[in-house]
């Protein structure tokens, strides 16, 4: 099994782009933590709960936005997803992250999910899974920084940062000032690999 | 048999006891000459081999009768005579237990129809190896057979007074007790060497002491009553200091190492090509140390140990291919115990080849008292004789061996030297390698 | 980590610690009142125990079933083992079944080691002979973990039947690999003969040890042993090497006291010291069953790189 962390040790080289830099990821969050704001009558009854390991920072950061804009604390915490997963034969077994739910759980609560990108959809139904496990919310939304497109099931995200039209060839990279030391979102190609 | 040995045979420029190359003339099973550019009806290619007298193994488990599933005296002779052996003494620990004249005589005579190599019997020296009552010593020693090697091997005498008895009964026919060195209450469920690899495994420890009290206890013993001890597989230093000292004495101690117990070490047990716990290593005596290696090593060198004999030990697959504790003891050895002499002593530069004939010939011989073998090569001996090319290297084939049983703990290893041939009494057993 | 779960030695540093991790996390889940995962559904796990023990056996099934793994128990008694199968017959059979992993509990050290010749999947050593037990060592390190912290510098103290003990051996390479300094205190008859050359320090005298102990844990006694010598008496022996009060006084404040269990209450512990507040005992028994997960999580959660092993 050794490192599951496979993903952190993406040595790709190839044309870097960066498609959102600091600034724009900011002015991203912002107005999705307006959106949901907007959507769920000023955060009521609302749990942030971000998929390990940038979608934690993320739920933190849109928290943050709401407490700033409402003075509202909105409950934050993490849901691993790692047992969840429908690929865990095709890799070696991968460290879990964490789950913290805030202390009210998730009953009857607006679930927030977010994510750094949504592609495929797995890690979605993975979360919506893991969650069935914990509790019953009453409505379940997601947030995604970065929405790449390829779905492989019927979800959708609430929330978007960013629509960004990618290849299946290309990796989309997002990096966070609180694991990475700068926030970026920069496209790879796979070209070089 | 004896249209062969009706014709002349020359063996052409062998190295004898690895010397100048030589020819030796054979005719009628007996060597009748020794010397340059001799010629005969017929004539063996011998450049760059090595002559030895044929040699002889003190302790063999032919298996038969009774556990013909892993050797018969057929199969295993056949083995001997592939390992360059003329002579084999057969252990007595067959069902039933060779300690009557009955049996002896049985397996004398399966020897002498299978003809591959002699088959010396070995007597057993209490009932049913039970240690309790003395077998009929002097009826297998009067009987066709001549046993003169008695031994409860695999078990051992351990009652201090029956081994006195023996020992003081067989000087009566110049027999000789060969001793399975075994503390028994040391060694209850003992499954390897007591040391740090039987502790960090988890393995009952078999400790050194349990042989060497055993040895101590014998070799005063024979000294008190006056007779004739042998010492089977020795493994440890310390049964090394203590023969050293008994020979010292001028006692009539001799004893023997196993060609397993010189090159191998019980590390193996834990680390090995072939996994850990693989019985293929569970022996009796159990496989020691390096140092132990080195002493035994060095006590062959020097005389303290008289012989090397193989303690071919067969077992079916069954037997091995289990948990170790649930394993049988044993390894099979006479096809590969002149290579792993020429590993261990030779190519170590402890011993030459004419070390080598005195350590696997003219001393298992002259312990067994068997007169035809163990003779020097030269005009008037019996024309045993082994010829051995100790410049070729192969890895182990179990598969190609002529014991039934595969249970060689140096398979995928690569070890030196090829019996080419060898003749008993001026029939080749094996020519090229194959039996002839 | 390897294929196998074999020996405690198995483990590298990173290893053990990502399964205490893991059983960190898996904790939570048994708190929950869902404490199934779907994680390894559609694999099978078979609990091949040539010896009794309920406990163990439970522990491995309870955390293979939360995992949503099939469970299959083999169980030598009354089955074909007990007429004459050999190991290898039964592996053979196993194999036929498609384990993807074998938990076996075998009376022969070394059982593990030659069955994970035999089979594809992954072989977890439940405790063999008296070689080794190295998933009670990882739910002994987790316990202490989660009482006591990071285990380095932590100073436990192992006393009892160490010549005997598999749970000995596994706990003593674990905790080295943890940082951990081991003593081990029994009666000389009772070490082997080799321990020096382990990596623990040993002694004699348990009053002298126990204030410097952050963790003691007493092993079983077995009955057998009385019989062949190796201590005069049970009395001894309790006199010597028991823990009762007023040993227990001597040791410092957060210390704590460990049982594998069976105990033998008023032989090698005494029935109040077992019940104190000080003992891991209980927790013991719960944290077998998510280090367990993780030891199962870990082995066969993710790809089946097979030929990574011994």
């Amino acid at each position: 099994m050794t490192d599951a962390v496979s993903h952190a040790r993406d040595q790709i080289r190839g044309p870097a782009h960066a498609v959102l830099e600091g600034p724009d990821i900011n002015r991203a969050l912002i107005r999705i933590s307006h959106e949901i704001l907007e959507r769920t009558k000023g955060g009521q009854d609302v749990v942030l709960l971000g998929i390990p390991t940038r979608g934690v920072h993320l739920a933190r950061r849109l928290a943050e936005h709401i407490r700033q804009f409402e003075g509202r604390a909105v409950p934050v915490g993490s849901l691993d997803i790692t047992m969840y997963r429908d690929d865990l034969r095709t890799k070696p077994a991968r460290p879990l992250g964490r789950t913290e739910l805030p202390a009210d759980g998730v009953d009857d609560r607006t679930v927030v999910l977010v994510d750094d990108v949504l592609y495929s959809g797995r890690t979605v139904r993975a979360a919506l899974d893991a969650l069935g496990d914990l509790g019953r919310p009453r409505a379940v939304q997601l947030a995604a920084l970065v929405d790449r497109g390829h779905r492989e099931l019927p979800i959708r995200a609430d929330y978007v940062g960013k629509n960004l039209p990618t290849s299946k060839s290309e990796i989309v990279k997002v990096y966070l000032e609180e694991n990475d030391g700068r926030d970026a979102v920069v496209l790879l190609k796979e070209g070089d690999k | 048999m004896s249209s062969e040995t009706s014709v002349t045979t020359v063996i052409k420029g062998a190295r004898i006891l690895g010397g100048e190359p030589a020819d030796i003339l054979i005719d009628g099973g007996v060597i009748a000459a020794v010397g340059p550019d001799l010629s005969g009806e017929a004539t063996v290619e011998a450049a760059g081999l090595i002559a030895l007298p044929g040699l002889v193994d003190l302790h063999t488990h032919l298996r038969e009768p009774g556990r013909e599933d892993a050797e018969t005296v057929e199969s295993g002779t056949r083995a001997a005579a592939l390992g360059g052996f003329t002579a084999v003494h057969a252990m007595a620990n067959t069902s039933p237990v060779a300690d009557t004249a009955g049996v002896v005589e049985q397996v004398w005579r399966l020897g002498l129809a299978a003809g591959h190599c002699d088959v010396q019997p070995v007597g057993a020296v209490t009932e049913g190896l039970g240690g309790e009552r003395l077998a009929e010593l002097g009826a297998m020693a009067d009987s066709a057979a001549r046993v003169r090697v008695f031994s409860d091997d695999g078990r051992c005498v351990s009652d201090a007074v029956l081994m006195r008895r023996a020992l003081e009964y067989v000087k009566a026919f110049d027999g000789v007790v060969a001793q399975h060195a075994q503390e028994p209450r040391l060694t209850e469920g003992a499954q390897m060497n007591e040391g740090a690899v039987s502790g960090r495994l988890g393995l009952t420890g078999w400790p050194a002491v349990a042989e060497e009290a055993i040895i101590a206890r014998d070799c005063l013993l024979a000294a008190h009553v006056g007779s004739r001890l042998h010492v089977c597989h020795v493994s440890t230093a310390g049964s090394v200091e203590i023969i050293r000292w008994a020979k010292s004495k001028g006692w009539n101690v001799t004893a023997e190492v196993t060609p397993h117990h010189l090159l191998l070490t019980d590390d193996l047990v834990e680390d090995s090509p072939v996994g850990a716990y693989n019985p293929i290593y569970k022996v009796n005596p159990p496989l020691r140390t390096r140092a132990d290696v080195e002493a035994l090593r060095a006590a062959l060198a020097d005389g303290t140990i008289d012989v090397v004999a193989t303690d071919h030990a067969p077992h079916p697959v069954e037997d091995k291919e289990t948990e170790w504790a649930a394993a049988a003891m044993g390894m099979i050895g006479l096809e590969t115990a002149l290579a792993v002499v020429q590993e261990a002593m030779v190519e170590t530069g402890l011993l030459d080849w004419a070390g080598v004939a005195e350590r696997m010939s003219y001393a298992p011989a002259r312990i067994g008292r068997l007169s035809g073998h163990g003779r020097p090569l030269e005009a008037g001996s019996p024309a045993n004789i082994t010829l051995y090319d100790p410049s070729v290297r192969a890895q182990v084939d179990p598969s190609s061996y002529a014991s039934k049983s595969r249970n060689t703990p140096y398979e995928g290893r690569s070890l030196p030297g090829r019996v080419v041939a060898t003749f008993l009494r001026g029939r080749p057993t094996v020519l090229d390698g194959k039996l002839a | 980590m390897r294929r196998h779960l074999i020996s405690a030695a198995d483990l590298s540093r990173d290893d053990a610690l990502l399964i205490l991790d893991t059983a960190d996390e898996l904790a939570k889940i048994s708190e929950r009142s869902i404490k199934k995962l779907p994680t390894l559904r559609g694999r099978t796990v078979v609990n091949l125990f040539f010896e009794d023990s309920t406990r163990t056996r439970i522990s491995f099934e309870a955390a293979a079933k939360r995992l949503s793994a099939d469970v299959i128990n083999f169980s030598a008694k009354g089955s074909s083992v007990s007429k004459g199968e050999s190991l290898k017959d039964t592996a053979l059979t196993l194999e036929a079944m498609g384990a993807d992993a074998v938990v076996i509990r075998h009376g022969a050290s070394g059982a593990p080691h030659r069955l994970a010749g035999w089979v594809r999947g992954s072989v977890v050593n439940a405790g063999d002979g008296t070689h080794e037990h190295p998933t009670q060592a990882l739910l002994d390190a987790f316990t202490m973990r989660r009482r006591l912290g990071p285990l380095d510098g932590r100073r436990v103290t192992i006393v009892g039947d160490v010549l005997h003990s598999r749970v000995a051996r596994s706990n003593v390479l674990l905790l080295a690999t943890l940082g951990a300094e081991v003593t081990l205190v029994a009666p000389p008859t009772l070490l082997p003969v080799s321990v020096g050359s382990w990596p623990c320090a040993v002694s004699y005298d348990l009053d002298a040890v126990l204030p410097k102990s952050d963790v003691v844990m007493m092993l079983r006694v077995q009955r057998e042993r009385m019989n062949a010598a190796f201590f005069p008496t049970e009395r001894e022996y309790s006199r010597r090497y028991g823990l009762d009060r007023d040993r227990v006084a001597k040791m410092h404040d957060d210390a704590i006291v460990m049982h594998p269990g069976p105990m033998n209450r008023g032989m090698e512990i005494a029935a109040e010291v077992a019940d104190s507040p000080r003992s891991t005992i209980v927790e013991q028994v719960a944290n077998g069953v998510t280090t367990r997960m993780a030891v199962l999580y870990l082995l066969l959660g993710g790809a089946n790189l097979g030929g990574e092993d011994l």
